[in-house]
């Protein structure tokens, strides 16, 4: 039996501490001086993007020690879906991940077809694409918001904002909620999508493209913004792949990986996108691959538009999804139909899956088992900020704390989504 | 792409077009280091602990029946009346395995568990499965044998059982102020 070396260091040359891969811990000669400080930053604390604590060990202005405390936005998501229908479960995943609300119900329900083997027609198919894309416009808004306005660049947060409005308008328009829409059914969508939605979302594509040159006039010119970003928290690619790193963190590491090209579902296959990828694998690649990506689901948007097709909205399968209102006054089979899956909520075959979808976040992935009775078994989500954050200590390594603001910041993470 | 050389291999099972390897926990690592070197799923998507006690009965947490003993998942009204095959322990994990190269190969790496059986730790293999380890042993409690930093990591320090297990109630947080308090 070949057995491998006791501890074999495979990742060889890498900045990921050891033993522990997610805890920077203070060398043995600094600890025995008196000039180590331990700070507590966060859990409450404005630039940690809710509640994230990390526990530093500074020596002067240098980050010497550093481990991340997680669990304060724990909700147990996981657990109540379980003694939820299938039906209600859809209810939870965008509550997780409450920025990219949108791929965290996609997951779930591709999940779900994928165990009940159910056709999707082409206009739900794309619809989701188009909802998702925005979707990552409206997340990444959000990131560029938020971190510049945590590097003093104030005005960021207001025109990110802006736009991130008229989204959320394009939402509330298609589904009557502005976040949390829960618009995908397994099956198709809840409903059709209501008259003037493409021409709003026509005017937002003409709008988007200057609202992000003008961003970057802001925030890409200035010195002190690249200052602080250039050559900070640095990622290699091995060390990355290594750490699960995934999304705009991996494509900033160098790492030409988009599951949406590799592995491609819904219409990614399609339509036309390019993906972005920078080498440096610091704070501002990661920015860099944000804005572009921006672009390139503007482009996606786009081409939804153009192409969208019509026809039925969800697939005709009584047994999963909801009759059609009007038949419900006329058809007594629809009235069943519609109290059982309402009450007792429609059955899964058997069985185990995993589903990924490339979120704004990285790969959001989703592992259901079905016992093949109307509620899940088990349903673990894979919350990309939850991978993200493991990889803060071997950003951090000979940081200083004002770069540790834009190192969180630009591995873009949402508590609820890693706290779940 | 073939699975036969994976050391402690005991079978190979294919469904909803993917694939899940299952494994010997004795032998875990050399099967992960196999799959890692040799066959390229150089990227650790996630691990998965899974509880199956009860499955294919009833009376788990969180089962809705009626007052009559009528369980809603045995219905003898309609479809999937099939009892649930056996599962052969009462823990499964499941590690969700990535190759990042052209195709995207997954699949899917499974042992099971008895309570309270430990399953060596793959950090040293995929230093991502340093979270996901400890949330399994935090919200399931599969104890990992050889994992560097194995604490609690969602729930408090002092929470006392492992929330995502079938056994462990619904609204299960214990009353801190009793009788005798």
């Amino acid at each position: 039996m070949a057995l491998a070396p006791p501890r074999p260091t495979i990742y060889e040359g890498t900045r990921i501490p050891a033993p522990i891969p997610t805890v920077l811990q203070v060398p043995r000669e600094l600890r025995e001086g008196e000039d180590i400080l331990s700070v507590n930053f966060g859990p409450n604390h404005p630039s940690t993007h809710g509640v994230l604590r990390l526990v530093v060990d500074l020596n002067g202005e240098e980050v010497v020690g550093l481990a991340a405390v997680i669990g304060y936005l724990h909700t147990g998501f996981e657990k109540s879906m379980e003694q939820k229908t299938w039906w209600k479960a859809i209810t939870y995943p965008e509550r997780i991940d409450y920025v990219a609300f949108q791929y965290n119900e996609l997951v779930f329900v591709l999940a779900i077809e994928k165990l009940l083997a159910i056709e999707v027609p082409p206009r739900a198919t794309w619809m989701r694409m188009l909802l998702c894309e925005l979707n990552r416009i409206h997340s990444h808004l959000v990131w560029l918001g938020t971190a510049a306005l945590e590097l003093g660049a104030i005005s960021m947060f207001w025109y990110c904002f802006r736009e991130r409005d008229r989204i959320l308008d394009l939402f509330e328009m298609a589904c009557g909620a502005r976040m949390h829409t829960r618009y995908f059914q397994a099956g198709g969508l809840a409903e059709d999508v209501p008259p003037g939605f493409f021409d709003e979302c026509a005017k937002f594509v003409e709008l988007m493209p200057k609202a992000i040159d003008d961003y970057e006039g802001l925030v890409d010119r200035s010195p002190i913004w690249r200052e602080r970003t250039k050559g900070i928290g640095l990622l290699s690619a091995d060390d990355a792949i290594a750490l699960g790193q995934s999304g705009p963190v991996l494509r900033g590491s160098g790492v030409d990986w988009d599951l949406r090209r590799e592995q491609p579902y819904l219409a990614y296959d399609k339509v036309d996108f390019r993906v972005p990828v920078y080498p440096e694998g610091d704070v501002y690649a990661r920015y860099r691959v944000r804005m572009d990506e921006m672009r390139e689901s503007v482009r996606i948007v786009d081409q939804a538009l153009r192409r969208m097709p019509g026809g039925r909205w969800i697939a005709d399968d009584r047994k999963v999804v909801l009759p059609p209102r009007e038949e419900l006054h006329t058809s007594m089979e629809s009235l069943i139909h519609h109290f059982k899956i309402v009450t007792e909520g429609y059955r899964v075959p058997e069985g185990e899956v995993y589903v990924a979808v490339e979120s704004p976040r990285g790969e959001a992935g989703c592992y259901v088992v079905s016992d093949g009775g109307p509620r899940p078994w088990r349903v673990k989500f894979r919350a990309p900020s939850f991978v993200a954050l493991e990889a803060t200590a071997t950003c951090m390594s000979n940081a200083l704390v004002a770069d540790m603001i834009a190192i969180v910041g630009s591995l873009d993470t949402v508590m609820g989504d890693c706290d779940r | 792409m073939n699975f036969n050389a994976v050391p402690g291999l005991v079978e190979v099972k294919q469904a909803h077009g993917e694939t899940t390897l299952v494994v010997d926990p004795a032998r875990l690592i050399e099967a992960a280091l196999h799959l890692r070197d040799e066959l390229g799923f150089n990227f650790l998507s996630d691990i998965a602990a899974t509880d199956y006690l009860g499955w294919g009965g009833k009376g788990v947490s969180g089962s809705i029946a009626t007052a009559s003993g009528r369980d809603l998942n045995r219905p003898s009204t309609q479809g999937f009346q099939a009892l649930p095959s056996l599962k052969p322990k009462r823990f499964a994990m499941n590690y969700h395995l990535l190759g990042v190269r052209a195709g995207a190969p997954r699949v899917r790496l499974q042992v099971w568990l008895d309570e309270d059986e430990p399953v060596p730790s793959v950090v040293r293999v995929w230093p991502t499965a340093d979270w996901h380890e400890r949330e399994a042993w935090d919200l399931m409690g599969v104890p990992i044998e050889g994992h560097p930093n194995l604490r609690r990591i969602l729930m408090d320090d002092d929470w006392e059982g492992h929330p995502l297990r079938k056994d462990y109630p619904i609204g299960g947080e214990p009353v801190r102020f009793s009788g005798d308090e």
